[in-house]
């Protein structure tokens, strides 16, 4: 018997199908508008590695669908409304891995970097302002002057920022603001002197830390920023994370969201 | 020709198996007995064996058994530094100093001595809900939260766990009703007093950080007795944070380096991490303030200003029970789920790509 011939209407079954998928999307981003929507989600972006192991590739290819998901992921944050985003996008400890793949690494963030310059690009579409936090001289001369580039020309994009850590361990930006924060050292110090200096300064801290790949730590991130932050382990690795991920932990952040405001309010009461 | 030691297995590896390492023609007699301190497997004698096929050999042994690497390291590196030659047998122990009865009792199923961690940080939420479950005021909570701290206590000295940081009090907690703060106060005094005995006794040393100006002169006069009857105990530092505050922490430290820059004794510029650190209210256990597993009860999946800078390698490990309820099978579970991780600070744990491991 002729199961699936020249007649069969594939065309039509996957229009449906990308109807479906489409009701389905909507249906869940008015779930989530309904609710109080984080104003600052800071990512960890692990997996990639595993990832293209898992699918029998190059090293580097993990990193490539890892910065595509990306992409797609921040499409989506801004889409809620998320007007912040902070991505951990290469840690000090990093550099010493493999001289190979830390220039792939290099490599792959200009490109990407030299990406978001197009007119086209996703951050001049959607009028994203993007900075790049961390110890930029650690990088190579030219992946930072692409950088500079990049924030200075989205400087005056204005509905939403990206922050990428680069070359960046939350240890080494406290250790800089203290010392930055050192001309206050006779007045004596304060919170706000350290916060002041932090590469994060005129961000909120972050409302929601997303972590893919399942492990359950910070690795040096936004130590100081985290301190009232809800944390949320996602299992996949990076590039499998897409919108139904993004969803699960807006929703987990909602529902645990009365308990965290509750608590924090006092902390906001606090200085030194 | 072998090298002997213990390898404790999971993942379906029994006593006493032989396994043959891919790639060489090495094979592996792997021999699991309680000599915990011991790395014991025997390697066929028949094999030619260069650094590199040790090097494979428990590569593979830790990949199947998940074993954290980094505590193999030494013994890896002593093996390949060795350099099989002849007949013979070697024993390499783990970790040098400690005695094959170092524990008193043995530990839960499923958790191995040589890859608890040495310092375990707990928050300990959950006393107000629990107590609300089941209709009492919250007095009787914290009540009962002091039971279940007595009971970690107890556990981490049998588990061998060094350091215990526990979250007592946050700068937050001033904001609730006075009486219960006032009631807390008073519960932590009367702690102190009753538990001074048993600290002594069991030898283990009490330090208490946090913003102790703001507590009452009898309490701090109390911590102050306590810390000094304890200050040279050693089987286990038990850290109680009280009125701290993870931010404000950094902050001292960074006050605490202003005086010596002010004194001419540093430069502002001369500030480095390991010295920011040295600075911090944890340095009273030397260079292990950084806890190796966060444990934190309630269900809550947020830090709460408890040890930032400490917390950047910490695993992170969440509890659905409230901490009344916090007992031996939960800490257990949370070890075991500490031990399952690798952990990797940031650097690649192997390079497959010559058949060398590099840790």
């Amino acid at each position: 018997m002729e199961i699936a011939g020249k007649g069969f209407p594939w065309r039509w079954l996957s229009s449906f199908w990308l109807w479906l998928l489409s009701g389905i999307r909507k249906i869940m981003l008015w779930i989530i508008m309904g609710g109080p929507i984080p104003i600052h989600i800071a990512i960890i972006m692990d997996g990639n590695r595993r990832f293209a192991q898992k699918q029998h590739m190059a090293k580097k290819s993990g990193h490539e669908f890892g910065a595509e998901s990306l992409m797609q992921s921040l499409k989506h944050c801004y889409e809620f409304g998320v007007k912040y985003v902070t991505i951990y996008a290469f840690s000090i400890e990093n550099f010493k891995r493999s001289p190979e793949e830390v220039e792939a690494l290099m490599e792959l963030m200009r490109q990407k970097l030299q990406a978001l310059l197009e007119k086209e690009s996703l951050v001049n579409q959607l009028g994203i302002r993007v900075r790049l936090l961390g110890k930029l001289d650690l990088l190579p001369p030219i992946l930072r002057q692409t950088a500079e580039k990049v924030m200075a020309r989205t400087m005056t994009n204005n509905r939403a920022i990206l922050n990428v850590c680069v070359a960046y361990t939350s240890t080494e930006e406290i250790t800089q603001a203290v010392a930055g924060a050192g001309r206050r050292f006779e007045m004596g110090v304060s919170v706000d002197d350290i916060e002041g200096h932090l590469y994060t300064v005129g961000c909120p801290e972050p409302d929601l830390l997303i972590r893919t790949s399942g492990e359950t730590r910070l690795s040096n991130f936004l130590l100081w920023q985290l301190g009232f932050c809800y944390l949320h382990a996602c299992g996949v690795l990076w590039p499998e994370f897409s919108f139904r991920h993004l969803f699960r932990a807006v929703l987990d952040y909602q529902r645990a969201y009365p308990y965290l405001k509750h608590r924090h309010t006092g902390f906001q009461q606090e200085k030194i | 020709m072998g090298l002997r030691g213990t390898v404790p297995l999971a993942n379906g590896f029994n006593c006493n198996e032989q396994v043959q390492v891919p790639g060489s023609f090495a094979s592996v007699h792997l021999c699991y007995g309680y000599s915990v301190n011991r790395l014991r497997c025997q390697i066929h004698p028949m094999a030619a064996l260069k650094k590199e096929t040790v090097w494979q050999v428990f590569h593979h042994c830790l990949h199947i058994s998940g074993i954290e690497r980094r505590r193999i390291l030494s013994v890896c590196a002593s093996i390949a530094e060795s350099s099989i030659k002849g007949l013979g047998t070697e024993e390499i122990p783990v970790e040098s100093g400690k005695e094959d009865n170092a524990y008193e009792d043995p530990l839960p199923y499923g958790l191995y001595p040589y890859l608890m961690p040495k310092h375990v940080a707990i928050i300990m939420d959950g006393n107000s809900r629990w107590a609300e479950q089941r209709g009492l005021p919250s007095t009787e909570g914290h009540r009962a939260g002091r039971i279940a701290l007595t009971e970690a206590v107890k556990l981490s000295c049998k588990w061998g766990i060094e350091i215990l940081t526990v979250f007592a009090f946050s700068t937050d907690n001033w904001l609730r009703p006075k009486t219960e703060v006032r009631y807390l106060m008073d519960l932590f005094q009367f702690v102190l007093e009753d538990e001074l005995e048993t600290l002594k006794r069991e030898n283990i040393r009490l330090c208490v950080i946090g913003d102790l100006a703001v507590l009452t002169k009898s309490l701090q006069t109390s911590i102050v007795e306590v810390e000094e009857m304890t200050k040279n105990n050693s089987r286990l530092n038990l850290i109680i944070a009280l009125s701290y505050s993870g931010r404000n922490d950094i902050v001292q430290a960074c006050r605490r380096l202003a005086r010596q820059v002010e004194d001419g004794n540093l430069k502002s510029t001369d500030i480095t991490e390991s010295l920011f650190e040295k600075e911090l209210e944890t340095s009273c256990v030397g260079d292990f303030g950084s806890p190796d597993l966060l444990i934190r009860t309630s269900g809550e999946q947020r830090l709460s200003n408890f040890l930032l800078w400490q917390l950047a390698y910490t695993e992170l490990y969440f509890d659905d029970s409230f901490w009344p309820e916090f007992g031996e099978a939960q800490y257990a579970e949370a070890l075991r789920s500490f031990q399952r991780r690798h952990r990797r600070f940031g650097k690649r744990v192997c390079n497959k790509t010559n058949g060398t491991i590099n840790f």
